[in-house]
């Protein structure tokens, strides 16, 4: 019974897509070609000046483009995780509609993240096939971290929509990004190797879902090896998304359904 | 054919909180019924109960002989549902909303479109239907809302404070159509602490008070049970009551003091207006006007409906 009516939760949200896509994938163009611009080729010609050998033997733009990749897909759920889950059970109450009809709480949850799937999917193999037009890598390659960085979207959107759902005030929400995903974003080996982190605060990033992601994208990109076998890290982000889809089932109940 | 609802004992507790008291009523097939009762009174949390969104603490409920508790999604594509805030997609046209709303149903596309353009047509919005939900007015969100309550042809639509905030005129639209639907032999069921609403809708409705059903019947029923014939509603000038209380009481069977005019509950109002000037008294204005569930309700909970 849940998974057909997922089905058309996830069908609805697509449909609300389609009116609003032509911003939407404007900006999911110029967000990758910015970032690339500015920091792969314009801080990277400093970075590879200072650094003949780059960085584990890749110029900087190589070194960035799957981490920002990564980046890019966890914001892109964390953004779905909250403003989304904010607007469906606070501002517009379309979950309230969407529950007057057979749609239940399991189905509207896991519709809502299989929706999100989409949209890192979709976010993610733009930015791919901007990093394969900046010649980071071949199309192909570029692709196949796509992978890793749907892992990490929907691993964040999980941990974002059942933290969502537990706050009454969406002031909280403005907080959460700049102290939660912003960090995560700087110092999970983004924009330099987390060796370069303090060694105490080296364990706060492996622990983050993006570190993973980042770490496998760009194995995948440099062809080094990852400094965590990937199978750990996949069942890593697997459980972030079962956890954290687990975990949002019982606010929405206590929200939706008193 | 076996009653649409049955609660008996029904009950809804949110912790120490008692929202629904132990409340029994029978709703029959194509039957209009009301709710009448002021805000609070547990009328929402008694629609949520039967709309299968909100457990019940405690006594039984069936509807549509199915148990909400156990067979909800069977239940929900059943009903329809519109809620006192209106909850549509604010980004999408009028169509697009029940279009979405339809496939909830699991409806084929083209069942959708037909009701569509027939539902469009009931509640006057054909021509909206392009325009975004945004640049609607009230009633004409409520109508929409009403429209898709029904896109699932349900068998039993619940409607919880249809009319509260709309002009006059928006609410007699609204009153005609839920008239007409009521006419195709729709079971409708409202909850409203209007007393016009509840007159104008309801075959039979219970008046809720602080968790409780305090009475039940037909609007005419309870007026003929609970009130006299007639009020004489007697305004004085600020401050003028107090000195003459005393004499107030005794124009009339039974009089209610409230705070900005007195009701003169009465047989025959003509007799009683006579009264008042013949006991001397210098009111600002007298009105005589037949009773209402407004007096209804104030008989029997001591306070008035629309504070």
């Amino acid at each position: 019974m849940t998974m057909p009516l997922a089905l058309r939760v996830l069908e609805s949200e697509a449909r609300v897509y389609r009116r609003i896509w032509r911003a939407s994938i404007a900006s999911s163009f110029l967000n990758p070609i910015l970032y690339l611009a500015a920091m792969g080729v314009g801080l990277g010609s400093l970075v590879d000046a200072n650094l003949p050998d780059g960085i584990g033997g890749v110029p900087y733009l190589t070194f960035l483009a799957p981490g920002l990749l990564v980046a890019t897909a966890m914001q892109t759920g964390a953004g779905e995780g909250a403003w989304k889950v904010m607007a469906g059970l606070k501002w517009t109450k379309t979950y309230h509609a969407k529950l007057s009809t057979p749609i239940g709480v399991p189905s509207l949850v896991m519709g809502h993240m299989l929706w999100t799937g989409v949209r890192v999917l979709m976010v993610s193999v733009v930015f791919a096939a901007v990093m394969a037009a900046f010649r980071v890598a071949p199309l192909f390659e570029s692709l196949l971290a796509v992978g890793p960085a749907l892992l990490v979207g929907v691993a964040m959107a999980a941990a974002t929509t059942s933290y969502t759902a537990r706050i009454q005030d969406p002031a909280a929400l403005p907080l959460y990004f700049r102290f939660v995903v912003i960090p995560m974003f700087l110092f999970s080996g983004t924009f330099f190797p987390v060796s370069q982190l303090p060694s105490w605060l080296q364990p706060v990033a492996f622990a983050t879902p993006i570190y993973h992601g980042v770490e496998m994208s760009r194995a995948i990109i440099t062809g080094v090896a990852p400094a965590v076998a990937p199978w750990i890290s996949i069942a890593y982000l697997l459980a972030w998304t079962v956890l954290g889809t687990v975990l949002a089932i019982r606010p929405f109940r206590k929200r939706l359904t008193p | 054919m076996p009653p649409l609802i049955q609660a008996s004992g029904l009950t809804k507790r949110f912790g120490d909180f008692t929202a629904v008291d132990g409340i029994d009523f029978v709703v029959e097939p194509g039957e209009s019924f009301g709710f009448l009762g002021p805000n609070g009174a547990g009328k929402t949390s008694t629609m949520r109960m039967i709309g299968a969104v909100s457990p019940i603490t405690a006594g039984s409920l069936t509807v549509l002989g199915l148990d909400p508790m156990k067979q909800g999604p069977q239940l929900r594509s059943r009903l329809g549902v519109v809620p006192q805030e209106d909850n549509l997609d604010p980004d999408l046209t009028i169509e697009d909303n029940l279009l979405l709303y339809g496939r909830y149903f699991d409806l084929p596309k083209a069942t959708i479109r037909e009701r569509i353009d027939e539902l469009l047509d009931f509640l006057q919005l054909t021509e909206k239907r392009k325009e975004r939900v945004d640049a609607l007015s009230g009633g004409m969100k409520r109508r929409l809302t009403i429209a898709r309550g029904l896109i699932n042809e349900p068998d039993l639509l619940i409607l919880d404070e249809p009319t509260t905030g709309l002009d006059p005129q928006a609410r007699h639209l609204l009153w005609d159509r839920l008239y007409r639907l009521k006419q195709q032999g729709v079971t409708l069921i409202i909850t409203t602490h209007y007393m016009d609403e509840a007159e104008q809708l309801c075959d039979r409705l219970v008046v809720m008070d602080k968790a409780k059903i305090v009475a039940e019947g037909s609007p005419v029923g309870l007026i003929r049970e609970h009130a006299p014939r007639e009020v004489v509603e007697v305004r004085f000038r600020p401050g003028a009551l107090g000195a003459i209380t005393g004499v107030v009481e005794t124009l009339a069977p039974r009089t209610e003091i409230l705070a900005d005019r007195v009701l003169l509950y009465t047989d025959d109002a003509e007799a009683t207006v006579a009264g008042i000037g013949a006991a001397g008294l210098e009111p600002e204005t007298v009105l005589a006007r037949r009773s209402s569930l407004e007096d209804v309700f104030l008989r029997l909970t001591g306070r008035s409906l629309v504070e």
